[in-house]
């Protein structure tokens, strides 16, 4: 669905336990939707598939588990090489 | 030629819980509404289903809200069955907990005097220690040295309750008509009354003013006194988190959907309904002391609502002499009421006469004697 301007370095990270890659300048949210990953996360409340939409930090729709912490938006989020990127599947724990 | 046999002022929960119970009884009923843009305490507010804390000075508040608590059950489930919307109404009992052994006795003083007043019907309460509550919520932190615990006390999701009231009005048959804010109410000769909105006018043979603050205005149009003035209150919200808090508090819930609400603001004459950092950092900070894992959540929304307060923070209930036919009622818990205010009073107001039970709620309490 979306294709790349242009190819920056490439940043390995893993989702899903999977190693995976994207692009330096990537947020989170940018590089799972370059993968392909359209609907990240399942909604808090009747488990919704939903994925990122507004990609500037407002609707909360591409909520993730990065590096353990659940919840992050990840259109806010710069890709980091190494990061661990999870789906967030219904309410986070506390 | 009357459009309708009573208009209800207000589409917030006051007004449509009114309403509802109006339009149950087979009254034809239209609610005059403002737009998106109003002070909408029913889109602000906190959510408790509450009795512990209520009636003090006043015993007869503390049974109208205790006959409310105990018809929301049967409301919430009539409110499903007409709508198919759950209200996620939970009545488990709710804690008032206490961050310091002063606060704890500040808060058993208080409900010893309640219970003290002439003619109160006990309620039933106790004050626990800090490892009884951890039983019950585990998610307590070191600094809470006990609390009120209230077995009638509950919560609800108020926004579905909002929705629900809405849908079940208008499928009893009432008619909604929102951008349409009152003018002026006049009083007919021989009965009735003329509204002049800014969309239209309306004839109604009775008129409900269930319009919050705006009664205010409204109520000296019909020979009624509604004195209310604005008392603002702030609110954070959190993300969702999977159930950890299992019951309610007065300052802290969490509601049925995840997100933590806490509430434990009061400031008078407030300018507007912004938010502000020091009494938002102060909430978050009590709040954290009672619950620590609230630490680790992030706050997605803050706001402000405006109460709706009379002069001794009780509501008002009042039938006009003046003009036969015009009634108003205005509280601050419109949510822990709305049981009350559609099965109890509404059934009043389509009779014609506010029963003897809600005589002490007139504004007529306000008049001072002329001095000599």
């Amino acid at each position: 669905m979306f294709r790349r301007l242009r190819d920056d370095p490439p940043i390995a990270f893993t989702f899903e336990g999977a190693v995976v890659q994207g692009r330096a300048g990537d947020s989170v949210a940018a590089a799972l939707l370059a993968l392909g990953v359209r609907a990240p996360r399942d909604t808090a409340v009747s488990g919704t598939p939903r994925g990122p939409y507004c990609m500037m930090g407002v609707c909360f729709d591409c909520l993730v588990e990065i590096d353990g912490i659940a919840n992050r938006q990840s259109c806010m989020v710069p890709l980091a090489p190494g990061m661990v990127v999870r789906r967030q599947r219904g309410k986070r724990d506390v | 030629m009357r459009d309708f046999d009573a208009a209800v002022i207000g589409g917030g929960v006051v007004g449509l819980s009114i309403a509802r119970g109006l339009a149950g009884q087979g009254l034809r009923c239209v609610i005059l509404d403002e737009g998106d843009i109003a002070a909408r305490a029913s889109r602000a507010n906190f959510a408790l289903v509450w009795v512990q804390s209520k009636g003090m000075g006043l015993a007869p508040y503390g049974h109208w809200t205790q006959r409310s608590a105990a018809a929301w059950g049967a409301f919430a489930e009539d409110l499903r069955a007409e709508t198919g919307i759950a209200t996620g109404l939970r009545q488990n009992g709710g804690y008032a907990l206490a961050l310091s052994e002063d606060e704890l006795d500040a808060r058993r003083a208080a409900m010893m005097r309640l219970h003290n007043q002439p003619g109160w019907d006990a309620i039933p309460w106790e004050v626990q220690d800090h490892a009884t509550i951890a039983r019950a919520m585990p998610a307590i932190g070191p600094r809470v040295v006990g609390g009120v615990f209230c077995p009638l006390d509950g919560d609800v999701n108020s926004l579905r309750l909002f929705r629900a009231l809405h849908a079940s009005t208008v499928s009893r048959g009432a008619t909604y008509l929102p951008d349409h804010p009152v003018q002026t109410i006049i009083p007919q000769p021989g009965g009735g009354f003329l509204i002049r909105t800014a969309a239209r006018d309306i004839a109604a043979a009775r008129v409900v003013l269930a319009a919050g603050l705006g009664n205010a205005r409204l109520a000296p149009m019909v020979g009624l006194a509604a004195p209310v003035r604005p008392q603002r209150g702030q609110i954070l919200v959190t993300e969702k988190a999977a159930p950890f808090l299992h019951h309610a508090t007065i300052t802290v819930r969490q509601t049925d959907e995840g997100g933590v609400m806490i509430g434990d603001s009061k400031e008078e004459a407030p300018p507007d309904t912004r938010t502000g950092p020091g009494i938002i950092a102060v909430m978050a900070q009590r709040a954290q002391a009672m619950f620590p894992v609230l630490g680790s959540l992030n706050v997605v929304r803050t706001w402000a609502g405006l109460r709706v307060m009379s002069p001794d923070g009780f509501p008002i209930y009042d039938q006009s002499v003046a003009t036969p036919g015009a009634f108003v009622a205005t509280c601050h818990s419109g949510v822990t009421l709305a049981a009350a205010h559609a099965e109890l009073l509404a059934p009043m107001i389509a009779a014609g006469r506010l029963d003897a039970p809600l005589a002490p709620f007139s504004a007529r309490r306000f008049d001072v004697p002329q001095a000599a």
